[in-house]
This record gives C-alpha cells, structure tokens and sequence, in this order.
C-alpha cells in the first residue's frame, strides 16, 4: 500500500522533511516506525523514543500498535501545545 | 458552532458582539482570550506550527462534546498560527449556554482539550535561539477531571 507520511514541530526539523510517501507493507503502525527507522540515521534519530511521540491515522489520534489497513495518511509528532 | 483556525489577527470585541445573538434562551456567555506571554524579557516571537485538515476536526470535535455536554446555544473557537509576538492573541473560546455553571465549565473544558488534543505545537524564538514548547503533564492531567 502507498501512505502519506506527515511530520510535524521537531520530528519535522529532525528528519529534515514534511512528508514522505512510502510504499509498505507494515500491519501495524509499528512495524512502520521500524521500516522508517532503517531509512537514514535522521530518521532512526527522530524515532528513538517513541513514547516521547503521537501518531494520528487519517487525522485521527492513535496508538502505535494500531493497524495500518485501509489507513491512506500518517502523522507523527511530538505531545500538542495548543490553547 | 464556529471553529477558525487562521494566520490573521481577530478582534475580541467584534467577535463577542456579534456571538450568540439571536439566542433568546442565552442567560450566560463565557470567553477566554489566550495571549503570547514573554516570562523573560527575552522573546522574539512565537512559531506555531498546526496539521491542516486535523486541527479544525480535531476542535470540531471537541466543540461538539462540550455543546452535547453543556447544552450550549453556542460556541466559537479561534486559533492563530505562524508568528506571533509578545501580547498578540494566540487564541479564543466563547461560549454561551441558559446560566453562568454551565458557560464556564464549558469554556474550561475546552480549554483543557485544546491544549493537549488540538495538533498544535509552540517554538519560542528568543534572541539566545529557539526551541519547541515541551508538553507539560498537569496540562494532559487536566483532562483527567473532564
């Protein structure tokens, strides 16, 4: 399947990129986390700690052991600082 | 229901003039107006990064819990992003319900949520250089009395 790969605030700025289009085939988000962190040393840099990091599947805030089926867009990012 | 989310300034005033009317049954309206703060003495400006598309979900949806929850008549949510310098308004909250228990809590709510669920995030620029704005846990703690 081909995702969206969105990356915003410092995962952003590490990876060096907003997004990434990325042919896959990883069941859960991850198993995407892995393929991403083989990819360059920049992303296995941005992924090290994945529970300082969100993922949202289609827009929609989720867990890293969330399947990725039928998903089309994924969001990585650090806790939100709205208000 | 209103939610913006835009680069350009809002007026307070204007939008509060303007909100709730035609309501006959409103008794209570409640705002908060957010506002960059410069603890320092050494800030630039504020970057503040948002994910089009999910944040004006993400606040909808958020609004529309508080309006089932509360019963408001009406609300509105503003949020800026780019850059925005000391003492510009970052954001805005208004709601308005039949009493004061019920505008309040709401407005509150909201702001819980919109700190931690809405995909925002803040880098300060100062003239010593930048970094992003760390989560805190009391703000995810907040959410927990909702």
């Amino acid at each position: 399947m081909t995702l969206q790969v969105l990356y915003f605030a410092w995962v952003r700025e590490r990876i060096g990129l907003p997004r990434d289009q990325v042919e896959t085939g990883a069941a859960t988000v991850a198993d995407l986390v892995e393929e991403l962190r083989a990819l360059a040393p920049r992303y296995d840099a941005a992924f090290a700690d994945t529970s300082a990091l969100r993922v949202a599947l289609d827009q929609q805030l989720a867990d890293f052991d969330a399947p990725l089926a039928g998903v089309r867009e994924v969001a990585f990012f650090p806790p939100m600082t709205g208000g | 229901m209103a939610v913006r989310v835009q680069a350009k300034p809002f007026d307070t005033g204007a939008e509060l003039a303007g909100f709730a009317s035609g309501h006959k049954d409103v008794g209570a309206e409640v705002s908060f107006t957010g506002i960059v703060r410069d603890d320092t003495g050494g800030l630039r400006f504020m970057q503040i990064e948002h994910y089009p598309g999910m944040t004006e979900k993400a606040i909808a949806a958020i609004e529309a819990e508080a309006v089932t929850r509360w019963g408001l008549k009406d609300s509105l949510v503003i949020h800026r992003h780019g850059q925005l310098g000391p003492g510009e308004k970052i954001m805005m909250v208004a709601t308005a319900a039949a009493h004061r228990a019920e505008a309040f809590a709401a407005a509150e709510f909201l702001m819980d949520y919109l700190k931690s669920r809405a995909p925002f995030w803040k880098k300060e620029v100062t003239a010593d250089g930048e970094g992003w704005v760390a989560a805190k846990d009391e703000d995810e703690d907040a959410l927990t009395r909702w």
